[in-house]
């Protein structure tokens, strides 16, 4: 209720002189009925809002009136927006960044602080990107052509350099094993995955509709899909019964649960593979929520984003696999995603992209990327390195290995302790399972838990209620962005809280 | 309520507020203000419905008639609920009307079975649709949001056409030489040789070999890197000369100025609020501040006669006609050096618009992306001056700067906000993460704002060489008898062509552009495109001309010049 903050405010106003009729209100009591002046500090600090109510009799009803007027005005307002919590930043995702950057973890310099495990990041693989870069300098920056850089430091056309957009759909060809096509002409570019599914929100939704996304969920997606566009997230309740894949019924009860509360339903936001659980969705599930948005006529928006960090190439189907076997029958309403920040490990880079199958929805948020351009010196950067077969072919299977063999060392690890996570096959994390060790099994129990881990164990991993995960005692931990050896020193740490815990 | 019905009464209701921004627009000069004073008393017992009141007062005035009498009659008991419910069922009744009347149906979205490539370039979207729905009446498509029609409308205008027709065919004097030249794009070519030899020679790229991404590849703050920054503040402090001096800690970096005004749009003002704006005003504004926040731009008119500078009376004026309207004003938007014009802000306006802000309690964006392209005998003075001999009020100003305009860079889409209110700056930060600048485009501009022996030279070198082409241009023009506003500032030079358009409005103002689009093949903005009050003015953008091709451009405009001239 931050309408009724402002009665002090208020009160100090018409204490300043407003019109003489006027009349304050107090916090919990509400002045009598007649013509009243409310200000805000609105106008010339004195004047805000008129209340021309002439014939209200009752308490009750004046209090309803005032309730309906913003008051709210700092010094100089901002838009509700910049004021309201929407941003999310204040959940334990992001708290627990703050604490990792207070007393951040360091082998040698540090050696007590907090490791970094709520950071999904891809540095396996990075010495690869320098071994290309180094090689073809030539390529990839302008060196000795200058004619180069003329075109491409006043390129500012929104479609992005065609010679990138290419690249960037043989790339996403690649990562799929060549079972989808894509055309360059649908790729929209946007800086990184994040401005990508805002930028869809935008074009799918009004202020109020929603989007059923399949809980649990990556925490960011309650800032990027609702804050600035307005539009709600309403959950899809996945259960650890079913290794929380997503059924029919939950997606059937979800929609039903929106339009109880007259909310409109706009799509069905999911990623593939999943992120927290760090697996990959099955065909069979992929094929059930494409009947489904068919049959409720609305959207699909597919994030992609760790396709090409999927362990084995065979385990990942793309809704484009499943569109191409239909014969793009009612691929109109459906979008994918996809950003090059986890699989090549260059979120620094800001290179996302909304390739969609909707023409309307291409045009559309190719005028709104201006509000999110890539830079064209980075785009010409990667268009040579993205073009290169030999190497994004090489890129993407060394890369697999590597987090293949990452994902197996941690769940080796947290066996030995006996901590269950579930199986994966994809992504930069692992969905962990404390359940058994919480002292409580609510919510309250994980956060608890998620504290000590944070301040004692000095581990910052991310608590599956963050996720909106229906079930208590879940967590997400990050293991690519380290080296072998921290992630033997988080496990160990990992190793003798369970200790403590059991005993 | 079943079903069925609810929805058919929810989807008019978007459809219906959807169409009335452009209706609103057609129809507001039209009203004088006092009629709009009656809807007040109305719009405040409804005021759940303030919104749609205010959207409807402007629709239409037979609504008001109608409404306030019966304020009247329903007093007494229960006049609350009465004088609230009736309205509100009227409004629903004067809604479907309206629709049924004046709105277009929505075009149908287009299907493809098997899709096919969308058309690469920036066409026509409602006619595109058009000719594809034919085939598909009956098929059910999936509801895209109400934005996404003003969007897929917005380039239509002129100034969007234009840039299209003249990317298309782009003029070049030896492989192209009867192609468009391009007068319509903001973007300086005078001064890439300097850019390009520092990139070869000097920069990290040229001399040290390669760019490593060693370092940058990962996350980095998505306001910035802190080099950057602090090489910005120091760029800044620079350009603009004299003592003013900038503090990093206030600077959020964005993928160019477009996003830094949106987000501050989005941090200062909700949907439905308005921003004043001197017009003459950049084109670009109506699609950066209106599409995704809902914000509402209202034209502060400079006229001719006071050669397109503001007055603290006009912009009083407007304020006024806006509250009255129902319109939260949040703030004024200045573009300095001006954007179309090319004039500058004296210190005494700067001065006046502080007072005239803290006065109504709003904001003032100070767009300054052109601060260092200032050619005439004038002075620059920028806000940060103005707030800087200030002891209180700094929290209402925020700066939009860009290294797109002043270093010619727009495709590395490096954005400045650079604000004095905290809060701001904190929401500023949050929301970069949508457009972020990639890192190693922040490594390699920080390279070159740190390099401050060139960014001396360059300074300089571009003013001398803006100068000299603007003389050279407008002596052309008045040479053909077209006379021009005093530019001291920008890419630009603002035309006077009103002698040469029949019948002196609107329309001829387009039948003139389209001829020296179609026939002479120059691109220029007309000045409808900037809501310029007055019909006849034109912004030529004079930075993508080499000094040999003024003669080319000339003599394509003597051509149009004439056949106006001529009686028949």
């Amino acid at each position: 209720m931050s309408m009724w903050r402002p009665c002090a405010e208020v009160e100090r106003c018409v204490g300043k002189g407003a019109a003489g009729e006027g009349r304050s209100c107090g916090e919990t009591s509400c002045s009598r009925a007649g013509s009243g002046v409310v200000c805000g500090r609105e106008e010339s600090g004195v004047v805000g809002l008129i209340l021309s109510i002439t014939q209200i009799k009752l308490d009750g009803l004046s209090l309803f009136v005032l309730m309906a007027i913003e008051i709210v005005q700092p010094s100089v307002g901002l838009s509700k927006m910049a004021v309201s919590e929407t941003h999310g930043e204040d959940s334990p995702y992001f708290a627990g960044w703050k604490a990792y950057d207070e007393n951040p973890y360091h082998e040698t310099c540090n050696p007590t602080g907090v490791i970094q495990m709520g950071l999904a990041e891809n540095q396996v693989s990075f010495d690869l990107l320098e071994e290309y870069l180094e090689a073809n300098l030539e390529a990839t920056n302008w060196g000795q052509k200058v004619s180069g850089f003329r075109e491409n430091a006043l390129f500012q056309d929104y479609h992005g350099l065609l010679s990138f957009r290419k690249a960037m759909a043989s790339f996403m060809e690649e990562v799929r094993g060549g079972k989808a096509k894509f055309d360059p002409e649908r790729v929209v570019l946007t800086a990184g995955a994040t401005a990508a599914n805002e930028l869809l929100t935008f074009i799918l939704a009004d202020p109020g509709d929603a989007l059923l996304v399949p809980t649990p969920y990556y925490p960011g997606f309650d800032r990027d899909l609702r804050w600035r566009t307005g539009v709600q997230i309403v959950p899809i309740h996945c259960e650890r019964s079913n290794n929380f894949q997503i059924t029919p019924e939950a997606l059937e009860a979800a929609y039903d649960h929106a339009r109880s509360m007259n909310i409109k339903v706009r799509g069905v936001l999911i990623t593939n593979p999943s992120n927290p659980l760090g697996a990959t969705i099955q065909r069979k599930v992929l094929e059930e929520i494409l009947d489904f948005v068919t049959r409720k006529n609305i959207h699909l928006v597919t994030d992609e984003i760790y396709s090409g960090s999927a362990f084995y190439a065979d385990e990942f189907v793309s809704i484009a696999e499943v569109l191409e076997s239909r014969n793009y029958k009612d691929s109109e309403r459906c979008h994918i995603v996809y950003s090059l920040s986890k699989d090549l490990g260059l979120p620094g880079f800001r290179v996302g992209t909304i390739y969609s199958y909707n023409d309307q929805v291409v045009t559309t948020a190719r005028r709104m990327s201006s509000f999110t351009l890539i830079s064209s010196q980075t785009q010409f950067l990667l268009a040579s390195m993205l073009s290169d077969k030999e190497f994004t072919q090489k890129y993407i299977k060394i890369n697999r290995e590597r987090l293949r063999k990452r994902y197996e060392m941690i769940i080796n690890g947290l066996k030995k302790v006996g901590i269950e996570c579930l199986k994966g096959n994809a992504g930069l994390f692992c969905w962990m399972n404390l359940s058994p060790y919480l002292k409580e099994p609510t919510i309250k129990g994980e956060l608890e838990m998620w504290k000590t881990i944070m301040h004692e164990v000095r581990l910052n991993i991310s608590p599956g209620s963050s996720c909106h995960c229906s079930e208590p005692g879940w967590f997400r931990v990050c293991f690519a962005n380290m080296s072998e050896e921290t992630l033997e020193v988080a496990l160990s740490r990992i190793h003798e809280f369970i200790k403590t815990r059991k005993q | 309520m079943s079903d069925s019905q609810h929805k058919q009464k929810t989807s008019l209701h978007s459809q219906a507020t959807q169409a009335l921004p452009d209706f609103h627009y057609h129809t507001a000069g039209k009203f004088p203000a006092t009629q709009m004073t009656q809807t007040d008393p109305r719009r405040i017992q409804n005021s759940g419905l303030e919104d749609e009141s205010r959207d409807q007062s402007q629709s239409s005035s037979t609504g008001m008639r109608l409404i306030v009498p019966l304020q009247g009659i329903v007093q007494g008991r229960g006049g609350l609920i009465l004088g609230s419910v009736i309205p509100c069922a009227m409004y629903y009744i004067l809604q479907f009307y309206l629709k049924r009347l004046r709105s277009p149906p929505n075009p149908p979205e287009q299907q493809t079975s098997n899709p096919s490539s969308p058309t690469p370039s920036s066409s026509n979207l409602a006619e595109l649709s058009r000719s594809a729905s034919r085939s598909n009446l009956l098929s059910r498509r999936p509801r895209l949001s109400s934005r996404v029609h003003s969007i897929a409308k917005s380039n239509d205008s002129p100034y969007y056409i234009g840039l299209d027709k003249a990317s298309a065919d782009p003029y070049d004097r030896f492989s192209n030489p009867n192609g468009v030249i391009q007068l319509g794009l903001a973007e300086n070519r005078l001064t890439l040789d300097l850019i390009e030899n520092w990139i070869t020679n000097d920069s990290i790229l040229g001399a040290g070999g390669g760019l490593s991404v060693n370092g940058i590849a990962a996350y980095q703050p998505f306001d910035g890197m802190p080099e950057l920054k602090v090489a910005m503040a120091s760029y800044m402090s620079q350009v603009v000369g004299r003592t003013v001096s900038f503090d990093p800690s206030q600077i959020v970096l964005t993928s160019g100025a477009t996003p830094a005004i949106e987000i501050l749009c989005f941090a200062l003002a909700d949907q439905g609020n308005a921003f004043l704006i001197p017009a003459p005003y950049y084109p670009g504004f109506d699609r950066d501040m209106k599409w995704r926040t809902g914000v509402e731009l209202i034209p502060v008119h400079c006229r001719s006669s006071d050669n397109f500078t503001l007055s603290i009376p006009v912009l009083d004026q407007a304020y006024n006609q806006a509250r009255k309207r129902g319109h939260k004003v949040r703030g004024i938007l200045l573009s300095n050096p001006s954007n179309p014009v090319g004039n500058l802000m004296t210190r005494e306006i700067l001065f006046s618009l502080l007072d005239f802000a803290r006065e109504k309690n709003i904001h003032i964006i100070s767009d300054e992306l052109f601060a260092a392209s200032t050619f005439g005998d004038e002075e620059f003075v920028s806000m940060a001056e103005i707030i800087d001999s200030e002891e209180t009020d700094k929290d209402r100003v925020h700066i939009v700067y860009g290294l797109s305009k002043d270093l010619s860079l727009p495709g590395f889409r490096v954005g400045v906000i650079y604000s004095y209110n905290e809060s701001v700056l904190t929401v500023s930060r949050k929301m970069t993460r949508f457009s972020s600048v990639s890192a190693p485009t922040q490594r390699l501009v920080t390279s070159m704002l740190s390099d401050t022996t060139f960014i001396k030279n360059y300074t300089e070198k571009n003013r001398e060489r803006l100068r000299c082409i603007y003389e050279l241009f407008v002596e052309g023009l008045n040479e053909l008898g077209i006379g021009c506003t005093k530019s001291s500032g920008g890419f630009y030079c603002w035309v006077d062509m009103s002698g040469l358009i029949r019948p002196y409005n609107e329309k001829g103002e387009l039948d003139l552009w389209d001829k020296l689009l179609n026939v002479a093949k120059v691109n220029i903005t007309p000045g409808s495109s900037c809501h310029c009050i007055e019909p006849g003015w034109f912004r030529c953008c004079f930075t993508t001309l080499d000094e040999k091709d003024i003669h080319v451009v000339i003599e394509r405009i003597r051509l149009v010049v004439e056949t106006c001239k001529s009686p028949s």
